[in-house]
């Protein structure tokens, strides 16, 4: 894209490109901002430097396929993704799931809550310059993806999920642990306050800082926790209950401050609604089948099928088009973070440069989620 | 006056709660107990890798040199990447019969993304996930690779 | 106060000195201890570098929970030497339109800085190149032209990024400079000298941290921040900033010319410290405490460069424990801290000390 050559010998503003390369856009994410001073007068993004073509790709290929490729879109949030596509393809297919794998999807979704936003506070410890932050978020959110490892065999891209069920039993120590791990995180967490949450010099730099109201929430379709810390509830956990959520009680996390730091407390109380979940079902996971066997090649009626998830980052869609033919005529994603971006400029005007790293690590942005 | 107390109670909750974070990374400075890294290379012989783990894409030879295999090329249709090639033969059964069979099993590993839909596809468990992580290589040829063994036969008594 | 004799350096350089004078006339036995002290002051440069890199990466590591670097060597204690040689073999690369000749002038300006002020530094009794009667004035003086080169570096560059940490690290370390003054001059009210041999004789019967009440342990919280913030370390540094500038005004900088500004961030840390070492707790002063005659015994065989360097490793390691703890502060914040809380506080406590000096109030 051209970008129009402003004569700024007039004017005291000037350009600065932040990124594609650069520390703190977490990925080839390329910020041109207008500046004045240190004051941020504009925020244009330009995205793309990832794009991958995932939806058309998954036009060629096949439902279980399909799966597979969405492991690389939030890579964050994976199985919340996986979930989405096979909910939708299930829900073409009108085959209801197991109790069982229900469950167990709903407890590995909020593990993966929980991975996904700790690896978030470690990163936005990181931005803020509390480099240590983000070794300690690792370390928990290494400790998930061992769990992981050894439930279906991929640390990262996991592609547990396959339409009709999942792709293995849980192993027979899953529950031992996951308690385990949960013992160690509750300790742990109470850590993330004292280091950041409480501390002076984190809370003077985001609280007030980088207000999004709710009604530009709602214009620019943020959801996930960047929405909910501005007072608008969009939980999709609450408002359409997939897999086992029905059956647990949690608190949709809402805020009404809108600014950085409701956006950053937003998520530390949500790893803790997450544990409460998981805490709920861990010890009552069904008996029965892990897997209702679909047919080699699945083909799904002609029609629309849409179905949403809540992401780590926020409402994650799946539209798909069949055209009864072994492979989707097409299929669109709802990608939330490529809504959270779009309201970054109006967040991030009038900000400073520093702000605008607390903001963009608020927003808790995955590149390849953006580009797709 | 109000506003003095308020200056001086600022300084001092900033000041504790600066100490308190100081507290946290203190603590871990001594408790080097609480180290997290593991030094690869040297830990290899007690590294554990989870039994499911998947790292390469093999073919479980018998004893002599059998395998399940039967060329169906289910693998080769589930997988999205186009990874897996079978190359396949055509020999006279003893009855006169022309039977097809596995010539090649080739497999791509440096286009693999380990999701595992071959092996599910399988349907006769010719071939699993192994835990071998350790692919470096200086030559992208050596990541193509063969499955079957050479000479290796087709297990008796599995059928398409 | 009885240092034992043989901890004192005097009568060594005294030797040096007379035997260098019977040998040649009084300008070339001044060139040659010039040269002398340069090479020593040289080396001992390249050791502090490597030292204390290795140190920061070995206390960081620990603090987050890693095990940091442990392949070059026993322990990885020759890792700093193996990224030296690497920095030395790489290119000097140069962006286009950039002011070459300041561009390069720069990073000696930052070290030549740290140099200077490393002369008037008592490691021990007679262990100082030179003893100025205006000591610490000097330091403080020498130690701000750094900042010149900061500024250089960060427009010559010809980079948005680099100006922009530049012109932050401008004003930080101007606004910083009165603080870190007006705390240390706290305690040159006690002294009555700037000499900086004085100032540590003076402390002989007990290091003024303790001598001084409350009002030198705030002079000394807030010299330890002041001083953080001029060597521009976190949670100060503005300047570089990773996650905001990239790099800040050594962004463009590479190689040898980068391991300068490298060295001199560890040597201006080393030299706040050893100010704070030597105006508050006493430079090369063993540890007294009232009247344990054999305890008191004891600290005195302890070597005085000895009781220098753990005092000065200390402070060191105080403020890598700041960096490795706290986020950044934001720029305006930054001087929100200093024209808001530490320059009334400093100001404030001058009169404190003034008055309990005048009262006679301090031990
Ligand atoms: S694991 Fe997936 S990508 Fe790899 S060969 Fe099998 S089907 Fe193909
Ligand atoms: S490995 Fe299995 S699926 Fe692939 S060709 Fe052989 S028998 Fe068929």
């Amino acid at each position: 894209m051209k970008i129009e050559a402003i004569d700024t010998s007039e004017t005291k503003e000037y350009f600065i490109n932040m990124g594609p390369q650069h520390p703190s856009t977490h990925g080839v994410l390329r910020l041109l901002l207008t500046l004045e001073g240190e004051i941020i007068k504009n925020v244009e993004p330009h995205i793309g430097y990832v794009h991958r073509a995932i939806e058309k790709m998954c036009e060629k290929s096949s439902f279980q396929q399909i799966i597979h490729l969405t492991d690389r879109l939030d890579y964050l949030s994976c199985h919340m993704n996986n979930e989405a596509v096979c909910l939708a393809v299930e829900q073409g297919l009108e085959m209801d799931v197991p109790e069982r794998v229900k469950v167990i999807r709903t407890i590995i979704d909020e593990l993966n809550r929980i991975s996904s936003h700790t690896l978030w506070w470690g990163v936005m410890g990181m931005d803020m310059g509390a480099i240590t932050s983000f070794l300690y978020g690792f370390r928990e959110h290494e400790m998930i993806t061992e769990i992981f490892e050894e439930t279906c065999g991929a640390r990262l891209t996991m592609s547990y999920n396959v339409p009709g069920g999942l792709m293995f039993d849980i192993p027979p120590n899953f529950q031992k642990m996951v308690k385990d791990f949960l013992f160690h995180f509750k300790k742990k967490l109470p850590e993330y306050d004292t280091l950041l949450s409480n501390n002076i010099i984190f809370t003077e730099r985001t609280k007030g800082i980088g207000y999004l109201s709710k009604e530009n929430a709602i214009a620019f379709g943020v959801t996930g926790p960047s929405a909910r810390a501005s007072g608008f509830a969009c939980d999709v956990r609450k408002l359409k209950p997939y897999s086992a959520y029905h059956k647990v009680n949690f608190k949709e996390i809402i805020f009404t401050e809108g600014d950085c730091f409701a956006r950053y407390k937003a998520r530390i109380d949500e790893m803790w609604e997450s544990v409460s979940i998981i805490e709920q079902l861990i010890d009552n996971i069904p008996e029965g089948d892990y897997f209702v066997k679909t047919k080699a090649v699945i083909k799904l009626p002609v029609g629309e099928y849409y179905q949403s998830v809540e992401s780590a980052r926020g409402e994650f869609g799946v539209y798909i088009v069949s055209d009864n033919k072994k492979n989707p005529y097409r299929v669109k994603f709802r990608s939330p973070g490529f809504a959270n971006l779009s309201a970054l400029n109006k967040i991030a005007q009038g900000c400073k440069i520093a702000d605008l790293v607390a903001i963009m690590s608020t927003l808790d942005l995955v590149i390849p989620d953006i580009d797709r | 006056m109000n506003e003095v107390t308020e200056y001086f109670s600022d300084i001092f909750k900033g000041v504790r709660s600066l100490l308190k974070g100081m507290s946290v990374t203190g603590y871990y400075f001594l408790h080097p107990k609480e180290i997290i890294t593991q030094q690869y290379p040297e830990n290899r012989d007690v590294l554990k890798v989870p039994e499911r783990f998947r790292g390469e894409l093999v073919m479980p030879h018998t004893a002599d040199n059998q395998h399940r295999c039967t060329g169906c090329s289910a693998c080769q249709l589930a997988c999205p990447n186009g990874s897996i090639i079978i190359v396949s033969d055509r020999v006279e059964t003893p009855e006169g019969k022309k039977k097809k069979v596995i010539d090649k099993h080739v497999y791509n590993l440096a286009m693999c993304t380990f999701c595992n839909l071959c092996v599910r596809a399988c349907p006769t468990d010719a071939i699993v996930m192994s835990n071998d992580f350790e692919h470096a290589t200086y030559d992208r040829g050596e990541l193509i690779k063969i499955l079957n063994q050479p000479g290796s036969k087709v297990l008796e008594g599995i059928e398409e | 106060m009885k240092i034992l004799s043989i901890y004192d350096f005097s009568n060594l350089t005294q030797a040096i000195h007379t035997w260098l004078s019977g040998k040649m006339s009084v300008v070339s036995t001044q060139v040659v201890e010039m040269i002398l002290v340069g090479t020593v002051f040289l080396l001992f440069f390249a050791v502090l570098g490597l030292v204390l890199v290795y140190a920061e990466r070995k206390v960081c590591a620990i603090i987050q929970v890693r095990l940091g670097p442990m392949r070059v060597g026993k322990w990885g204690t020759a890792q700093t030497l193996a990224d030296f040689i690497k920095l030395v073999f790489k290119e000097p690369l140069i962006t286009r339109d950039a002011d070459k000749f300041l561009f390069n002038l720069a990073p000696f300006i930052i070290i030549i800085a740290s140099f200077m002020a490393v002369a008037v530094m008592p490691f021990a009794k007679g262990l100082q190149a030179m003893d100025f009667d205006i000591g610490l004035f000097y330091i403080s003086a020498v130690s701000s032209i750094g900042v010149t080169s900061i500024l250089v570096a960060g427009w010559a560059s010809n980079s948005k990024y680099s100006l922009i940490g530049a012109i932050r690290s401008g004003a930080q370390i101007l606004s910083y400079e009165l603080s870190a003054g007006l705390s240390l001059l706290t305690i040159v009210i006690l002294t009555g000298s700037l000499q900086l041999s004085e100032i540590v004789e003076s402390q002989a019967d007990g290091w003024w941290i303790w001598k001084g009440h409350v009002s030198s342990i705030i002079a000394f919280v807030i010299f330890i921040i002041a001083g953080t913030a001029e060597t521009n370390r976190g949670p100060f540094d503005m300047a570089e900033a990773e996650s905001e500038l990239t790099a800040g005004f050594h962004t463009e900088y590479s190689g040898i010319k980068f391991a300068f500004f490298f060295l001199a961030e560890y040597v201006n840390m080393f030299i706040i410290a050893a100010i704070g070492a030597t105006v508050f707790f006493g430079g090369w002063m063993p540890l007294h405490v009232g009247n344990f005659e054999a305890f008191n015994n004891i600290m005195d065989y302890i070597p005085s460069v000895v009781w220098f360097f753990m005092k000065v490793s200390a402070i060191i390691f105080l403020m890598m424990w700041f960096r490795w703890t706290f986020p950044r502060l934001r720029i305006d914040q930054l001087l929100t801290l200093e024209w808001k809380y530490l320059l009334p506080l400093s100001l404030m406590n001058i009169l404190l000390m003034a008055f309990l000096s005048l009262m006679g109030w301090h031990f």
